[in-house]
């Protein structure tokens, strides 16, 4: 069967969008899984919109899964940020495992089963540097074997499939990596941590003692490395960002509502937030104009695996996610001096405080200072493209 | 120009094993070279043999074994005899 994405796409994001809107404060509050939001994606066969066509898929590109990131983003940021991650995992699968059988047989299941996909890659002991792992995956024969003190897998006990990173062998180093596939089938989870947080309450990023035993056809057949350079860093910073530019917008949307209904009530007189209105919706565009910059960077980087695993590539994303994570921060504040006590109280229409708290993830998923840190790293050596377009 | 590049490999590297014992065609990845200390390794070689890396040059490629560096460098010192 084929799909066609573009208009349809958006008709069904907008679709999965009512529904988590309708359940994100009761998903905030209790801090669960958006399930009604997820089981929509599902109904709507989100899940595999990234697998190519011949496996079964819709082939969407980058853009257009960020586009669908933004329009959750709006409604629900956990429901949002559990879609983005499903895709920054499937999106390893696709640049690496296309020409693999085993990978493509799963991808094939992505597509019939809607499999919800979530990732491994902190543990006790290396804190947030995922290019590092303590742990190391065992082979005997054709089986593999993994232990892993998990720390954080968000949504691990509502997946179908868990990709977790692990060092290569009981000799390798630290940074010499694989990430592997466990279906849910092939593992168990005993819970260490609760996700009990500020926000993003819903992703349920609770800890876990993973301990998996799978075919080892099941490893992912390129070093860790590449695959975070090539795939998973780049499309991080780029579906994050289009999750938080989501909160963002809608966080505009309804400071723009309580300047419009002040406007309406005393026509000829300028509300006293129309000011810091437009200073927001400033900070907006510039947020929706560089995630733009880097979703086509990375479109046009896509098929040259040089050039993504370029420093001038890996500057560029990191500066997305830097800027993204910080300015919708700002963009919120200005939102909520706008509306005033009415932003700041939960349960009317321009309650603000999700937002806030969700937001406020952002610089911390992956650390700022970290990026900024390997940043400066590669900038001892990286020369600064001078262009303006190029 | 292989010694020097394995003494600089050896000082900047923070390489678990040490780099006599690499050939030189293993991948200092798979032998524990992170993305820091890559970036490291370059600056010293931009040190010693006074060049500096194009961007095209900046990539895990050009830095994936000590034969990939060689190349690297003795393209940029154009001196290609240099090399062997």
């Amino acid at each position: 069967m084929t799909v066609t994405v573009g208009k349809g796409l958006a008709e069904r994001a907008e679709r999965v969008s009512a529904v988590a809107a309708a359940h994100a404060d009761d998903v905030d509050a209790k801090g669960r899984f958006p399930r009604e939001a997820v089981e929509a994606m599902i109904a709507e066969r989100l899940l595999s919109i990234q697998v190519p066509v011949a496996l079964g898929g819709e082939d969407a590109s980058i853009s257009e899964i960020a586009e669908v990131c933004s329009v959750l983003g709006q409604a629900c940021s956990a429901a949002a940020m559990v879609f983005a991650m499903h895709h920054i995992k499937l999106s390893s699968l696709v640049s690496h495992g296309a020409g693999d059988a085993w990978h493509s047989a799963f991808m094939r299941r992505i597509c019939d089963e809607q499999l919800l996909l979530a990732s491994a890659t902190t543990e006790g002991g290396i804190g947030g540097n995922l290019r590092n792992s303590i742990c190391a995956i065992e082979i005997d024969g054709d089986t593999c074997r993994l232990t892993k003190d998990a720390t954080v897998i968000s949504y691990g006990a509502h997946a179908d499939a868990i990709l977790i990173t692990s060092r290569a062998h009981a000799d390798a180093a630290s940074t010499d990596q694989v990430m592997t596939v466990f279906t849910r089938d092939q593992y168990t989870l005993e819970q260490t941590h609760v996700w009990d947080t500020l926000g993003m309450r819903g992703t349920c990023s609770d800890g876990w003692l993973f301990k998996g035993e799978a075919p080892k056809a099941q490893i992912l057949p390129k070093p860790f490395a590449e695959i975070a350079a090539q795939s998973m860093l780049a499309t991080s910073h780029l579906l994050w960002s289009a999750v938080w530019y989501g909160i963002a917008v809608n966080a505009v949307a309804r400071a723009q509502a309580f300047v419009r209904a002040a406007a309406r009530k005393s026509p000829g007189v300028t509300p006293p937030g129309a000011l810091r209105l437009a200073e927001a919706s400033n900070l907006l565009q510039l947020v929706k104009s560089n995630t733009i910059a880097g979703l086509k960077e990375y479109e046009a980087a896509k098929a040259d695996p040089d050039r993504l695993s370029s420093m001038g590539f890996a500057v560029a994303m990191n500066n997305v996610k830097i800027a993204s994570s910080e300015t919708i921060l700002a963009i919120i504040n200005q939102a909520m001096l706008i509306c005033g006590i009415m932003g700041y109280k939960n349960g009317t229409p321009f309650s603000l405080g999700r937002h806030l708290r969700d937001a406020h993830s952002a610089q911390l998923m992956i650390s700022n200072d970290r990026i900024l840190g390997n940043t400066s790293n590669l900038l001892l050596v990286h020369k600064q493209d001078t262009s303006l377009i190029g | 120009m292989k010694q020097k590049i394995r003494d600089i490999l050896t000082k900047h590297g923070g390489l678990p094993t040490p780099v006599d014992q690499l050939a030189d065609d293993a991948d200092l990845y798979a032998a524990g070279l992170s993305s820091f200390a890559s970036v490291q390794v370059m600056l010293g070689i931009e040190d010693a043999f006074d060049v500096e890396f194009p961007d095209n040059l900046l990539n895990r490629k050009s830095f994936q074994s000590i034969d990939a560096i060689t190349r690297a460098v003795a393209g940029l010192v154009g001196n290609a005899e240099a090399a062997e």
